[in-house]
């Protein structure tokens, strides 16, 4: 099963949440960073990488003694990534979204397909027990998706290789990288802090994700902070909440040193592995299970 | 002379200069000798994420102007702009397009060798 901790606001505890239960998992797992924007999960489990590569978008480069100005791939791409302007027909790059619609539609063969850097894919395990797998972001690239897809489809792959299990450390938000990375997997964990910003993020993550469909539980962190409204609300759309974290010093300051937070006490080690099998149980009723 | 686009917060002459390029209200064609003028909407750049700029250079472009007055246009629609062979006066703002249109024509602008955004 393919599980994604989400939220809707940041620092709330999505990273925390993953280590912990990728370490106390039971079964085999991969633990998967998707906040390709600033992943920080390797923080945390201190993985080995052994292998690393480079990602790329398809883009088109144009070869102008070919093109007579058609307009075809201009009035087809939806991104204002290739535009006739005057009798130049110019590309943009990086507003390309990879579709390779451009590529398709030419009828004079004047784009042929070149490359626009992603980021970088790494691949690894940690502690010989948890496989890793981290998508960073090329600083400079304005669009998180391609490169997330390519991170998932290379997911599917080992998850099929080794009959693991995943866990997502998706990226905060509810806008399309958020989307994004929760969109495959079997169960969408939302982690909140019960204060009125948590809440409020939690709410438009829950309207957002409610969409697809999916179940949704919930994870408290920081307990004890705050007010009632996320309680109330889990109660009325009888989102279920599977663990509480404490707000504690003691774990804010191992977060700090990049520990694993279920490693701190064997009452914080129960808990994880209280969520852990509460969410393998989803696991069985999944009909294809 | 060609047409001169200004961009616009509305239709007419009297409507002040919008100082944003790819996200302008509109567009006010006008021609410099008879200020006889048109508008046309850019109303639709409003609901783009990304790309205004690009999509508002070639509306310019398709519109036969070869002359912009604005305020600010980003380094995307800058390119596109000059690809068309379009000229390019920024910085304009708090006047109306009919005192952008006689600023021009006073001869006392500038035209932009790059983007100011």
């Amino acid at each position: 099963m393919i599980v994604s901790i989400a939220s809707g606001k940041g620092g709330t505890g999505k990273t925390t949440v993953s280590a912990s239960l990728a370490s106390v998992w039971k079964k085999p797992v991969l633990a998967v960073d998707l906040d390709v924007e600033e992943p920080n999960l390797h923080l945390f489990l201190n993985p080995e990488i052994s292998h690393q590569e480079k990602i790329y978008l398809e883009i088109p480069v144009v070869d102008e003694s070919k093109c007579t100005l058609c307009r075809m791939c201009s009035d087809l791409c939806q991104f204002q990534a290739i535009k006739v302007m005057g009798d130049t027909l110019l590309t943009f790059t990086e507003m390309c979204h990879g579709c390779g619609g451009c590529l398709a539609i030419c009828p004079e063969g004047a784009l042929s397909p070149g490359q626009r850097e992603l980021g970088i894919l790494s691949q690894g395990s940690s502690q010989g027990k948890i496989s890793f797998l981290m998508g960073s972001l090329r600083v400079g690239e304005a669009m998180s998706p391609p490169l997330m897809t390519i991170v998932k489809k290379r997911m599917m792959k080992i998850l099929e290789k080794q009959k693991a299990d995943a866990i997502i450390d998706a990226p905060p938000g509810v806008s399309c990288p958020a989307v994004c990375a929760v969109m495959d997997s079997d169960l969408i964990i939302l982690v909140t802090e019960p204060t009125p910003f948590g809440f409020h993020d939690f709410r438009l993550a829950w309207e957002s994700f409610s969409s697809m469909g999916k179940p949704m539980a919930v994870v408290i962190n920081r307990a004890g902070l705050g007010d009632n409204s996320v309680y109330q609300f889990c109660d009325e759309k009888k989102l279920p909440i599977l663990a509480s974290i404490p707000y504690d010093r003691n774990i804010a300051q191992a977060y700090s040193k990049g520990q694993v937070v279920a490693g701190l006490s064997p009452e914080l080690e129960h808990k994880f592995s209280d969520l852990a099998r509460a969410l393998q149980g989803y696991d069985r009723e999944a009909p294809y299970a | 002379m060609s047409r001169i686009a200004v961009t616009s917060e509305g239709p007419t002459l009297k409507d002040m200069v919008d100082p944003r390029f790819g996200r302008a209200g509109g567009f006010v064609l006008v021609d410099p000798e008879t200020m006889e003028h048109e508008y046309v909407d850019n109303g639709q750049s409003q609901t783009m994420a990304h790309g205004a700029g690009i999509q508002a250079a070639q509306v310019i472009a398709d519109s036969g102007a070869k002359i912009v007055l604005t305020g600010y246009v980003g380094p995307k629609a800058f390119e596109a702009l000059r690809a068309a062979g379009i000229k390019i006066v920024q910085n304009l703002d708090n006047m109306s397009v009919q005192e952008a249109v006689e600023k021009y024509k006073s001869g006392s602008v500038d035209y932009a060798s790059q983007s100011n955004k």
